[in-house]
Parts: C-alpha cells; sequence; structure tokens
C-alpha cells in the first residue's frame, strides 16, 4: 500500500475495525453498535476502493472491543463484515459474523397486529432458518424474511 | 417457573392426554371447592361473551371468586395505559389471569411480566388453546380414543385458527386430515409443510358432499364468512357450496360427530341439529371441564389431587 491510501484512513492502536461494510448500510451498522454514543474516538471510511466489493465502507473504533453478541448483531445488517481486534497496532483476532439464534429489539415485526408494534416494549424474533433468512416473531409468532425487515 | 397457557402446540403427548383425564375427573364431579380462597381474574380486552362465560363458570364451580373486565371501554385502557401496567395492577389482585386480547402475541407478552400465571382466551387470529383442549376433549370423549383419526376440516381453513390449532395438537395421534374449503380460503402452504415435517397425513378435496365425508370419524365445520373474501363474487358462488345438510349424512359411520367451535351461521342446517352425530352444543358444554383442567394445571393443582379430592359437592 502506497502512503496515500494509508491516509485515508489512520493507525488504530488498540481498538476494533469493522470493515467490509456495504456503503448503504454504514447507517444500520453505526446504529446497531450505538456508535453516536460513544465516546472514544471513531473513524469512518465510505465509499473506499475495495477489490471484493467494488465499493466498501469501514469503521475504526478506539479503545472499544465487541462481544460476539453485539457483533452478531450485524449479521443482520451484512452478512459478510469482518471485524478485526487491534492491540498495539496489530491484529490479534479476525472475526466473521455469525447469524445469532435471536434478535433482540433489533428489527420490526411486519404484523400490525402484533403486540410489539402497539406496546412499549422490545422485539423478539428466533431466526427458524439462518440460510434462508426467515424470522419468527417470538410474541404474534408470524414469520418474516431478514431480507424485507424492517430495522428499529 | 410461570405456568402459563399461552399455546397447546408445543405440549407433549402426554400432557395432552393428562389433560384430558383431568378434563374427565371435572366432567364427573363438576361442583368442588378446590379452588377456595383463589381469585380468577378474566381480562377481557375484547368481548367474547361465550368463552368469558365458559372460564367463569369454570372458575365458579370450583369454588373460585372471579374479578375482571368484559370489555376495555370501561377500563384504563381507553385512557392510554400499557398492557404492562393493566397487567401489573391485576397480578396484586389475583391467582390466575384468564385474558383475551385482539393483539396477537399479547398473552406471551403478559406472560412476561407477572409472576402470574396467564391463560390465553384468545390473542388475535393467534391462538385459543382452551378452545383446542375442549375440541381435543370432544373427539376423545366421541371416539374413546385419539389415534388413527380422519379428521375432516370444513370451510374457512385460511384464517381459522381452531383449525390450525387442531392440526398441531393432534400430531402426536396420527391422525388423516381432509380439507374442504373454497380456494380463497384454503389451507395455507405453512400448514401443509408443518404437516409433512411431521408425518401428518392429509388430503384436500374441491367438493363437499356425502360421498366425500363418507369415511369421516370427525366432521370439524368452521364458518366461511363473506368479509374474508377479496371477490365476493366468488363468495357468491361458494357460499352454498360448504353448508352441511342432513341428508348429506346419509352414508356416515356410526361413530362420526359434527363438531363446531360456535357462533354457527348458515354452514350447518338446522335440520343436522337433531341428527345423532351433530355434537357442538356438548362440544361447547364440555368447554367449562377443559377449562377446570387448565385453570387448576396453571395452579399447580395435580390430576392425582383431583382424584383424591375432599371438597367435591354432590
Amino acid at each position: 500500500m502506497n502512503n496515500k491510501e494509508e491516509m485515508k484512513v489512520s493507525a488504530l492502536r488498540d481498538g476494533t475495525v469493522i470493515d467490509h461494510i456495504p456503503s448503504n448500510k454504514l447507517m444500520a451498522v453505526v446504529n446497531l453498535l450505538n456508535l453516536e454514543h460513544v465516546n472514544a474516538p471513531v473513524t469512518v471510511g465510505y465509499n473506499l476502493k475495495s477489490k471484493k466489493m467494488g465499493k466498501k465502507s469501514l469503521i475504526k473504533i478506539a479503545n472499544r472491543f465487541f462481544t460476539d453478541e453485539e457483533i452478531n448483531q450485524l449479521s443482520v445488517v451484512s452478512p459478510n463484515v469482518t471485524l478485526s481486534t487491534i492491540r498495539n497496532y496489530e491484529v490479534v483476532e479476525k472475526k466473521q459474523v455469525k447469524m445469532p439464534d435471536d434478535l433482540l429489539g433489533i428489527v420490526h415485526c411486519a404484523n400490525p397486529k402484533c403486540i410489539t408494534n402497539n406496546e412499549p416494549m422490545k422485539t423478539l424474533f428466533h431466526v427458524v432458518d439462518k440460510e434462508k433468512g426467515i424470522l419468527k416473531c417470538h410474541y404474534c409468532e408470524k414469520e418474516q424474511y431478514l431480507e424485507t425487515a424492517k430495522l428499529i | 417457573m410461570n405456568r402459563s397457557v399461552i399455546t397447546l402446540a408445543n405440549l407433549s403427548k402426554d400432557k395432552i392426554l393428562y389433560l384430558i383425564k383431568m378434563s374427565e375427573e371435572f366432567e364427573r364431579h363438576p361442583n368442588r371447592r378446590i379452588l377456595e380462597g383463589k381469585i380468577v381474574a378474566t381480562l377481557f380486552f375484547e368481548p367474547s361473551t361465550r368463552t368469558r362465560l365458559s372460564f367463569e363458570t369454570a372458575a365458579n364451580r370450583l369454588g373460585a371468586r372471579v374479578i375482571g373486565f368484559t370489555d376495555p371501554k370501561v377500563t384504563s385502557s381507553t385512557k392510554g395505559e400499557t398492557l404492562h401496567d393493566t397487567i401489573k395492577m391485576v397480578s396484586n389482585y389475583a391467582d390466575v389471569i384468564v385474558m383475551r386480547h385482539y393483539l396477537e402475541g399479547a398473552a406471551q407478552y403478559a406472560s412476561e411480566i407477572t409472576e402470574i400465571p396467564i391463560i390465553n382466551a384468545g390473542d388475535g387470529s393467534n391462538q385459543h388453546p382452551s378452545q383446542t383442549m375442549l375440541d381435543l376433549y370432544s373427539i376423545y370423549k366421541t371416539q374413546g380414543h385419539l389415534d388413527n383419526l380422519h379428521i375432516y376440516l370444513v370451510g374457512d381453513l385460511k384464517y381459522g385458527r381452531t383449525v390450525h390449532s387442531l392440526l398441531m395438537a393432534m400430531r402426536h395421534f396420527n391422525p388423516t386430515f381432509h380439507f374442504i374449503a373454497p380456494k380463497e380460503l384454503e389451507m395455507p402452504e405453512e400448514y401443509k409443510i408443518y404437516c409433512k415435517n411431521n408425518q401428518i397425513n392429509f388430503v384436500e378435496h374441491t367438493n363437499f358432499n356425502e360421498d366425500i365425508i363418507a369415511d369421516a370419524d370427525i366432521l370439524y365445520m368452521t364458518r366461511v364468512q363473506k368479509e374474508r373474501f377479496t371477490d365476493l363474487m366468488e363468495y357468491e358462488r361458494v357460499k352454498d357450496s360448504f353448508i352441511l345438510s342432513n341428508h348429506m349424512l346419509r352414508k356416515a359411520k356410526d361413530n362420526l360427530k359434527i363438531l363446531h367451535p360456535l357462533p354457527r351461521l348458515k354452514e350447518i342446517n338446522m335440520d343436522v341439529d337433531s341428527n345423532p352425530h351433530a355434537y357442538y352444543f356438548e362440544q361447547a358444554h364440555n368447554g367449562v371441564f377443559a377449562r377446570q383442567a387448565l385453570i387448576c394445571d396453571v395452579l399447580n393443582i395435580s390430576l392425582e389431587e383431583i382424584i383424591n379430592d375432599k371438597t367435591i359437592i354432590n
């Protein structure tokens, strides 16, 4: 990599790099990880060149590490996101997100007559088919596709 | 552990048979004081006179006291109180909550915010387990068992939650289901997949006549409602094709019983009422015993205690 490329995103000493985010999903990832409310420095790279994806986005968060549970929430918006844990400028761990068994408070239920759309409460979905991305509402039991699900 | 009854779909074969045995005991001796000192709350966020009366009769015959409301217009939910707060409030007063709600998933949610057991008396178009329990009990009582039966489901198989719940609860008993419905109201694909995944046999018919139903052990009729049709011409065309009349029962098996969740409209001709195969009014009566069983079960009263009950009133 030449110097110009490197300058696009500053290096990280300790923290997390979330890479390969489809650019149109960037804000969804920011919301899911609640990054608007972190105090640590956050660097966002938008519409960067990517060999694999054409264009991609990435986020670097200093001094912040995520649990598997938090990370797996990201599979809802983008199943191919990768996460790197950085310590002392070195990548110490690389992770691929995995679809979790349950999604708590992440997507809306498509059924207007579902209790979750009428009470101040968190939604809960069970992922009944991880390959096809089929979610079943824990409350009204209606199924929907992850692809068309609306994020909260 | 919260012993709420939200759905019967997940119950084991043993548990279903256990609840049937319990219902049988209550039919033998319906009047008792076993629930003396207990308070049953019936919260009807949507009116349903028939279900409410059945639950309240069940509770009263066991000596419980009943509180509650029959119409949400008189409660704070019209002032904007959340279901959460209503349930929290009533939990201070009652030992068990029977609730009917127009929203799907309401009973499940209620069971998660209180330690008091919840009995779902219908949540929108989702589940209605006490109806399923009384259907199972009626089938058991009239056939002597639940195994290997030919059950014909007729009418609205698309929106009829009672037929869906019955289908799922019967999966342990090797039934053969027969689906008879107009095109617009046929059994949804997800339930056919459910049948295939659970080795439930099913046959689909397009006609409803005396030859088709000659092999039936149970004929489960449901309402074909005009408002369910998007195409009203289709409704006019089919509305008379799914009506059961007395003459259609000439070839019926001796053990055939006709069930209907009620209220009945035109789908069962009144000339069937006096036919010995007609069972829908007794079926409703069985609802009291089935609901007595559900109330006692969620209150942790065992079948053994009910058999050895010293509080029976003769």
